[in-house]
């Protein structure tokens, strides 16, 4: 099977979508780039390359760079879908939602419970989410749970090219409003992916690692963290499953729920800040569903609260780390109840 | 004047189902029979029809808080409509809307919406969704004097032109955001904020239906040929408060009976079409007796309607959810 980035799984997820359903649009900030302007046309392809392309290949009237106006163009995307396009849109990072947030979550989330089940709102907002890019506290947030925690929306944050495409395809094909997070860091990272179009599910967590001795409850980039040190443990013999939910909302909680019955020993990490995150979400889903199987507490490993640094020194310190995840597991393990 | 006898019986029908559906909406909520928020569109009627009368299927309108009028004029069923201001199962949205909230898609109408200046970025995208799929729709937000002070709606007028979208907005200005003149808060003016935008700016005397009826059919077929968006600044009145429930000691101390007796829109438009012997009295008499006994069938039938059980509480948040 062909080896792809991250980048390049979501352009394919974008083309051969396009190619399907004439429907499907995208419209955001510099998407192709070069609009109105004496050089290049798709000068830029989206900030960092997504879309590169895909305006050469579907024309303007398909791929629509718009001005720096949030507001106006996510609203225009959740107005085109709810009156028969497909859009996707792009907020280039998710930390721009507080300039356009009331047509997210007042809007399109709402439309379908406020009109009484007559309206579809089939829109996808592609964001770029996370830590690790030096750019400092207004740039580098998850923000996941601020859209979980809405009903109407869903919410996807693949952690590998290879979900990336099936659950980008899932999400324009999907007849709700979806929010798609994309790891600015992992752009560059390589799965297999067919070249075919495929789908994944929403509310299916992918189980990455089996083990007997805990369970590692993971999101997005931390997917891959929590891969490395189940990697390193297994070599000591400590058994560690790791489970990707893949989406946040819908939520997979029966394999959450399983995995941390068999182990009895639970981390949930999660990039985000610690208050009202998912992790708390899924820790507290645990404290009340499997409590009887738990052999120790829920250990929630996140950044902490405060705003993203910029100093490298500072911003890798911020970020959850495979050594924070590990000594995590180690204290799960060692924890004993007093009789 | 270009209306045919059936349009100017038709946009007196429409303006005087809005009249009586709101003043039967203020004398239910006085009494307690209706719950939450209600914002009434009672001396703005000639807006809605003058503009909606021009419009066809396929044509989308987004609205405002003060949404029943553009709701009727757009062909919304008014006794769904009442079923949903009174919360019920039957209602226009299974009275998961209410008042604020009240839309029907396959009409065209986008929705009230309980965020000032909510509607036009969605008018923008349903605009876009007409040119992309070259339908030869058009699309108008409805926007108050208050919402035109919103980020938004400026935003909105940005992308219309630079996109060149078939997309109208009409500032419907009643002089008051909430309690607060709009002659204070709206620093310029609407047409000059058009031009800023290189948009065509309209302003139009919002009591006579026929000067509306004018500047909406030039600014809707512009757009439809292509033409990009433009703007129209109403001036009119409104006769309730600015909610249900307003004592609206804001207002001048003779205002509202003054603007009744001397700027409504129904006496000015029965006035017009009588003295110029294009419409008798009887016919419009019969519309008005007809209109209200369509109101009070409305009314009794939603008062009748059964509420939403249990059962609806969940449903209708996601098309499909695991």
């Amino acid at each position: 099977m062909p080896k792809k980035t991250y980048r390049q799984a979501i352009n394919e997820a974008l083309r051969q979508e396009m190619e399907r359903d004439p429907r499907v649009i995208l419209m955001g900030e510099d998407v192709a780039g070069g609009m109105g302007s004496p050089g290049e046309d798709d000068a830029w392809g989206g900030p960092l390359g997504v879309t590169k392309g895909l305006m050469p290949r579907f024309g303007r009237e398909r791929v629509l760079d718009t001005p720096i106006t949030e507001s106006a163009f996510i609203g225009a995307a959740v107005g085109a879908a709810v009156t028969g396009l497909r859009p996707v849109a792009e907020l280039m990072f998710v930390d721009f939602f507080g300039v356009c947030f009331d047509q997210i979550f007042n809007q399109a989330a709402k439309f379908r419970y406020m009109f009484g089940g007559k309206a579809k709102t089939p829109l996808v907002i592609r964001t770029m989410y996370g830590a690790g890019f030096r750019a400092a506290s207004q740039h580098s947030q998850c923000l996941y749970s601020i859209f979980t925690h809405i009903p109407g929306l869903k919410v996807a944050l693949p952690s590998n090219a290879y979900d990336a495409k099936g659950l980008l395809i899932q999400a324009i094909r999907d007849d709700d409003p979806v929010i798609f997070f994309e790891h600015k860091a992992m752009y560059d990272e390589e799965a297999e992916v067919p070249d075919e179009p495929y789908t994944i599910p929403f509310g299916e967590a992918a189980v990455t690692r089996e083990g007997d001795d805990v369970t590692i409850i993971a999101m997005g980039r931390m997917v891959n963290f929590a891969n490395q040190v189940a990697d390193k443990l297994a070599k000591e013999k400590i058994g560690v499953t790791v489970v990707d939910i893949r989406t946040t909302s819908p939520l997979d909680t029966e394999t959450i729920l399983d995995t941390a019955a068999e182990t009895g020993r639970v981390v949930v990490v999660d990039e985000s800040h610690p208050r009202c995150s998912v992790a708390s979400d899924i820790a507290a889903l645990i404290a009340q569903e499997a409590f009887e199987h738990l052999k120790a507490p829920v250990k929630m490993v996140t950044a902490p609260h405060a705003p993203v640094p910029f100093s490298p020194a500072l911003e890798d310190l911020y970020i959850p780390s495979p050594q924070k995840i590990e000594a995590a597991v180690r204290e799960v393990l060692a924890f004993s109840a007093r009789a | 004047m270009q209306l045919s006898r059936d349009e100017l019986l038709h946009a007196y029908r429409l303006m005087r189902t809005i009249r009586a559906f709101e003043d039967r909406v203020h004398e239910e909520f006085q009494a307690g029979n209706i719950p939450g928020f209600v914002h009434l569109y009672a001396g703005e009627e000639a807006s809605a029809v003058g503009f909606c009368m021009h419009l066809k299927e396929g044509d989308y309108i987004a609205s405002t808080h003060r949404g029943h009028g553009h709701c009727i004029a757009k062909g919304c069923d008014v006794r769904a409509m009442m079923a949903e201001i009174f919360g019920k199962k039957d209602g226009l949205c299974g009275g998961k809307g209410g008042s604020m909230h009240i839309a029907d898609l396959e009409k065209g109408m986008m929705g009230a919406n309980g965020i000032v200046g909510g509607g036009p970025p969605l008018v923008c995208g349903a605009a876009l969704t007409a040119k992309t799929l070259k339908t030869g729709g058009v699309a108008i937000a409805f926007v108050g004097d208050g919402g035109s002070n919103q980020g938004t709606t400026l935003e909105s007028y940005n992308l219309a032109k630079v996109w060149n979208l078939p997309a109208i907005f009409v500032i419907e200005d009643n002089g008051y955001a909430e309690s607060t003149a709009s002659s204070w808060a709206v620093a310029g003016s609407q047409v000059g904020r058009a031009a800023g935008f290189g948009i065509p700016g309209y302003e139009v005397d919002g009591h006579d239906f026929f000067a509306v009826w004018d500047v909406a059919r030039e600014v809707i077929e512009r757009a439809r040929m292509g033409g990009g968006p433009s703007l129209v600044h109403v001036r009119f009145s409104r006769y309730y408060g600015h909610f249900e429930g307003d004592a609206m000691t804001y207002r001048g101390k003779d205002e509202v009976p003054r603007l009744m007796a001397e700027r409504d829109c129904l006496k000015l438009f029965r006035n017009r079409v009588l003295e110029a012997a294009l419409l008798d009295a009887a016919e419009l008499d019969r519309i008005d007796r007809e209109v209200a006994e369509l109101i009070d069938r409305a009314t009794a039938e939603a008062k009748a309607a059964p509420m939403p059980s249990e059962a609806d509480l969940l449903t209708d948040v996601y098309v499909s959810y695991h």
